[in-house]
């Protein structure tokens, strides 16, 4: 059997713990630069406050039923999530991580699982302060399916278990086809124009005709939702597809020298996290974008790739190439609102191919950079960085920032008697 | 009336502490080897000694006095683990009416009280009234030494 464990509501509840006072009240958290809402409490869902809506569009319902909010705080919710999973490590034989506040668990061989399940629920939600709901079934997809029921109804104590043909039914035509795991708003509009509402229709229609409408992942996911295992855990330290760096700006920009900064601030983090993983970037993807919520303004969204002959994480190379694809696609007379660099094609640093022609000393600069991160681990950090990194300081906004508990002592909000 | 005492303010810990396993096979090409040799054993690590349960352990400092006969002053620093579950007489950091605070708790007839350790705080009832939570359970207390806690000396009596 697999689970599928979920921290409820996860960054607000990594706020109530430190604060418990925000128990029971409407409570949001808001994106980078504290642009749109991306975690609510339970009470502000019912207050109808939708997932990403940007914050400015709800400001009078804030204020009217005193909605806290949050900026993200991600140095705590970082540290909540790795105590939640070593927790897991410690009761599941393999885990994977699936996301910052969710894992699916390897269960089999477990017995009792309604009582183990119960019991790792309260376990966690115990030690961390985190209310976590766990959803178990035959499949990867079913378990998604349980664990909206685990979080739905109080009777099942944090805990459902689909084990049983009958079960299963019964919870497919409860799950409203949107809600399906890999399902998303345009394939769920489709099938809804075929009439398929409900996870049950779904599980009922011929292979053949899933395999057309939706190819081979759809027919991966009908078999799940009939039972049938086709996703299995994946390894924890399988290579990365990508990564990527991107942030919005607190204030829209239409200047050259501020994309020009941030995009070689994002392409220094991505290297120094290509470095720290060990791989090398076969490319890197620049993009930048508008803001696409103010619909007054011009719109403009584009991206370029600059590939490299031979596979690098050296932070100069890659700097020069994602500024190389920023001058690609910059057009003047644009408010742009987001950049963001991806560092493509990933390979470990060890299968390194290398290029005949290669002009680099490849020793030199590996030297170079393990003396930068030498140099910027030290704090305050970035010590030595590419000097476009500095062009204009492109400052993040997040005005509602709880208290740093997680690193720094001098953090620590002085209380008093 | 509640007297607001030992008023705390809580930190996650990050216990990545790293111990350093002394490498025995010494390179020596002369003299004599190290008669400590076969005895290395990695030093004591305080992270593994008070924290037992590390993803469940949290600091916390003190402010207020109303726990100064049990040792616990100003500006201590707390190890709180979330994982034990409330005991009779354990020393909790609990959470009421919006405030950490550290009390001993204290289930009498079916009720919970809250216990200070200085005769001039109240003890407490705790009501249904109360927003009230155990947060977590005080396993060690860390004080820094200073010299100001040493009594005045000399006094008239020392000298003779």
């Amino acid at each position: 059997m697999i689970g599928l464990l979920d921290c409820n509501n996860f960054y607000v509840s990594c706020e109530r713990v430190f604060n418990p006072a925000l128990n029971g009240v409407p409570v949001v958290v808001l994106s980078n630069n504290d642009g749109c809402v991306i975690a609510r409490s339970n009470e502000a869902k019912a207050l109808g406050i939708e997932m990403g809506v940007p914050i400015f569009k709800i400001r009078a319902l804030v204020q009217q039923k005193n909605v806290r909010i949050f900026s993200s705080n991600y140095t705590l919710y970082g540290d909540m999530s790795a105590r939640v999973m070593s927790l897991l490590r410690t009761k599941v034989p393999q885990i994977e991580v699936y996301s910052i506040d969710e894992s699916f668990l390897d269960l089999n061989g477990i017995k009792n699982l309604e009582i183990f399940g119960r019991q790792l629920v309260a376990k966690i939600t115990r030690c961390t302060g985190i209310p976590v709901s766990l959803g178990i079934a035959t499949s990867k997809t079913l378990a998604k399916v349980a664990n909206k029921f685990a979080k739905k109804y109080k009777g099942y104590h944090g805990c459902c278990l689909i084990d049983s043909e009958e079960k299963r039914l019964v919870a497919l035509k409860r799950t409203n086809i949107e809600n399906v795991w890999g399902i998303g708003r345009r394939l769920s509009a489709k099938l809804k124009a075929e009439g398929i509402l409900n996870a049950y229709q779904f599980s009922l229609l011929p292979p053949a005709k899933v395999r057309q409408m939706m190819t081979v992942v759809g027919a991966r996911l009908w078999r799940e939702l009939n039972g049938e295992p086709c996703l299995f855990l994946s390894d924890e330290i399988e290579n990365k597809k990508q990564i990527c760096n991107a942030r919005s700006f607190g204030e829209m920009t239409q200047s050259l020298d501020d994309l020009s900064a941030a995009t070689a601030l994002h392409a220094t983090r991505c290297a120094e996290k290509l470095r720290q993983q060990n791989l090398c970037a076969g490319a890197v993807l620049t993009f930048i974008q508008t803001n696409r919520f103010r619909e007054d303004l011009p719109q403009y969204f584009n991206q370029a790739l600059v590939s490299f002959p031979t596979a690098t994480n050296d932070t100069l190379e890659i700097v020069k190439a994602a500024l190389q694809a920023l001058r690609q696609i910059f057009k003047t007379g644009y408010d742009y609102k987001k950049c963001g660099v991806l560092a493509l094609s990933l390979t470990p640093e060890a299968h390194l191919q290398g290029d005949l022609f290669d002009a680099k000393n490849r020793l030199k600069s590996a030297a170079l950079m393990s003396c930068l991160d030498k140099l910027n681990a030290q704090k305050p950090s970035c010590v030595v960085s590419a000097a476009t990194c500095h062009l204009e300081r492109t400052a993040l906004k997040s005005a509602y920032v709880s208290k740093h508990f997680t690193s720094d002592w001098k953090d620590i909000i002085q209380v008093k008697i | 009336m509640i007297k607001k005492a030992n008023i705390i303010d809580l930190a996650p810990l990050s216990s990545t502490s790293k111990i350093k396993i002394p490498l025995a096979q010494t390179p020596i090409k002369a003299g004599f080897p190290s008669p400590a040799e076969d005895y290395l054993e990695p030093p004591i690590d305080l992270n593994q000694t008070l924290i037992r349960h590390p993803a469940s352990t949290f600091f916390g400092r003190v402010s207020g006095e109303s726990m100064c006969d049990a040792g616990i002053h100003e500006g201590d620093i707390l190890i709180i683990d979330k994982s034990l579950e409330p005991y009779n007489g354990a020393a909790a950091v609990c959470f009421i009416d919006g405030e950490f605070t550290l009390k001993f708790i204290r289930i009498f007839r079916r009720e919970v009280w809250l216990i200070p350790a200085n005769p001039s705080f109240p003890k407490l009832k705790v009501s249904a009234e109360n927003n009230f939570l155990i947060w977590g359970i005080v396993t060690y207390v860390i004080k820094k030494m200073t010299s100001s806690a040493m009594p005045p000396f000399p006094i008239k009596s020392d000298i003779k």
